[in-house]
């Protein structure tokens, strides 16, 4: 029987000539990564077995959901991984103002590439999959145990085989896609599965949206979310890292639990509505339904914070001004897209349109900070969550959109459609 | 080993937000995360829960965020076993890391009522409802995990093989 690429790249990496779903198997890790929360908590742990990390090259921390740091206890505890991570020598150590959202520096950086098994002490891990490396979220103890010793154990996963086809429409991208298969298959459709996407649709699927895509893999209850390596991704790869790729690719004969086809031209600008992110709704329910009236809209985050999505959000806010009762944050994911917003004249465009330009940070997304909302108000988030109490109090809604959504919504006060705002 | 106590129970989707939400989280501490323990999904659990009780619930329990302080949070404030019909995959793996009994029971997470008696022993995976007088049998987990639990976590695990 075959291998799933998932079940590949584990196996090379168990030192094993096959695996199958269900094995148990101990692996050996290329990219180990912690942040500001999960990174202190991690550190005494990693004591009880080492003192020095397993490969100073392979260890990475990254400060960035408290940070610029919100308070005294953020700020001791983003200093306790800095110590350790010049203790140690890490050679990526990403400080604020050289850094960004984890799940947008490492690709940018060249820290990860196609072919890697990589953990992250953060769920949405799962993003690097878009390069075609194994990529997946874990805890704080399985991180400890990772720095210290370069392996963990890992339950060989089965897999859902999505082929995708066609082209997506104008004012569709990654993410509406996305939410619209976790609304088909639910938040837990994919429980401790890879979900693997392939098929022709996704030569029409930019590297944007396939970050987009596999980064909220996790939203599905996936180990994992994979796509095949092509001439976008090795360009991309080249472009980005100086590390050498490889290239796996699933066996004809491999077993999947599942196949679901979703043609891309079929799939609506979609969000998701409060509480889940399989609560789909297309944009024509939306727009039948009496009108959805929002105080705040969040544009950044590691699944919506990239560079295409900053020109997207620009696209439509150009030359408009955000709606009077609303309150908008544009939160570019890294340093290198801050500067090429402000290279475009994006800048300009979100400024002059009402909104409040932030630092890279994961910020409002978890309901940190710069934009915590109150009870009762409701938020158009580009991000990848809307659980009860995720952005602020327990009473307020997160709505998951598309950047596209999002602009189009913090223009008309309202859930709104950007095919009736834009101009494509 | 066997543990009893009352049960709160809790529907599908429980989150690791609800469980212990990011504001908390610029700490570590853990019976200061312990004291916010379920705070956007019930906050009178604190208050109410003693030592020995139990969670049930049913599907996707501990879905979203890899935060280990979600685990951790409720075996410090008490929690002996979580009892679900499924668990989301980082939430299983922590646990079994820092040593909080979980088990995988679709039976039992539809025959137990919040406020059951509930004892489980874990040696075997059963499961008594004292209240109902009911008995469910959880999953058994697989050898390797079993060999984690018995070395007493990841940590001594890892150590154990050096």
């Amino acid at each position: 029987m075959g291998m799933t690429m998932t079940q590949k790249i584990l196996a090379a990496h168990a030192g094993l000539d096959s695996v199958t779903a269900g094995q148990l198997i101990e692996a050996k890790l290329d990219v180990v990564m912690a942040n500001d929360i999960t990174g202190p908590m991690a550190l005494p742990i990693f004591k009880e077995m080492a003192e020095k990390v397993y490969d100073k090259d392979k260890v990475v921390l990254v400060p960035d959901h408290f940070t610029p740091n919100k308070d005294i206890k953020s700020a001791e505890n983003s200093k306790a991984i800095r110590e350790f991570a010049r203790e140690q020598g890490l050679t990526w150590y990403f400080e604020q103002g050289k850094s960004g959202v984890e799940h947008a520096i490492l690709p940018e950086a060249g820290v990860v590439v196609g072919g890697e098994c990589i953990i992250g002490a953060d769920s949405h891990t799962c993003t690097y999959g878009a390069l075609g490396a194994f990529s997946t979220g874990v805890g704080t103890t399985d991180i400890a145990t990772g720095m210290a010793t370069g392996e963990l154990w890992f339950k060989v996963p089965s897999a859902i085989k999505f082929v995708l086809t066609g082209k997506p429409g104008a004012y569709v991208s990654g993410k509406d896609i996305i939410i619209h298969i976790i609304g088909k298959i639910g938040v837990d459709g994919a429980l401790y599965k890879s979900m693997e996407f392939t098929g022709d649709g996704i030569a029409n699927l930019s590297m944007d949206d396939r970050f987009t895509m596999a980064n909220m893999a996790i939203e599905a209850g996936a180990k994992n979310g994979i796509f095949p390596v092509d001439e976008k991704a090795e360009a991309y790869m080249k472009e980005h890292s100086k590390k050498e790729y490889k290239i796996y690719e699933a066996d004809a004969d491999a077993e999947y639990d599942e196949v679901v086809e979703i043609d891309l031209a079929k799939v609506r600008p979609t969000v998701a509505f409060p509480h889940l992110p399989g609560n789909a709704k297309t944009i024509d329910e939306i727009e039948a339904m009496e009108p959805i009236k929002i105080n705040q809209v969040v544009i950044g985050s590691c699944t919506n914070g990239r560079m295409e999505d900053m020109r997207k959000a620009a696209a439509i806010l150009k030359g408009r001004t955000v709606h009077q009762d609303v309150r908008v944050m544009v939160i570019p994911a890294t340093q290198k897209i801050y500067k090429q917003c402000i290279a475009e004249g994006l800048l300009d465009i979100f400024v002059d349109a009402g909104c409040a330009v932030n630092t890279p940070s994961c910020g409002p997304c978890m309901g940190g900070h710069m934009g915590v909302m109150a009870a009762g108000e409701r938020c158009v988030s580009t991000t990848n969550r809307n659980f009860v109490g995720r952005m602020g109090h327990v009473d307020s809604l997160i709505y998951l959109a598309s950047p596209e959504v999002a602009a189009a919504s913090a223009i008309a006060g309202c859930i709104a459609n950007p095919e009736k705002v834009g101009d494509r | 080993m066997r543990a009893t106590g009352h049960v709160f129970k809790y529907g599908d989707n429980v989150d690791t937000d609800v469980i212990i939400p990011a504001r908390y989280l610029n700490s570590f501490d853990a019976q200061e995360l312990a004291s916010h323990a379920m705070a956007d999904i019930d906050p009178e659990f604190v208050n109410k829960v003693k030592p020995g009780d139990l969670i049930v619930a049913n599907k996707n329990f501990g879905c979203g965020s890899s935060r280990e302080h979600a685990p951790l949070c409720l075996k410090t404030a008490g929690v002996s076993c979580v009892i679900a019909e499924t668990f989301a995959r980082i939430f299983y793996r922590n646990a079994i890391n820092i040593g909080l009994p979980i088990i995988e029971c679709p039976e039992a997470a539809k025959g137990i009522e919040a406020g059951d008696e509930v004892e489980v022993d874990f040696d075997s995976g059963k499961i008594y409802n004292r209240t109902k007088g009911t008995e469910f049998q959880g999953q058994p987990f697989p050898e390797f995990m079993q060999k984690l639990i018995a070395a007493g976590g990841l940590v001594k695990y890892t150590n154990s093989k050096k």
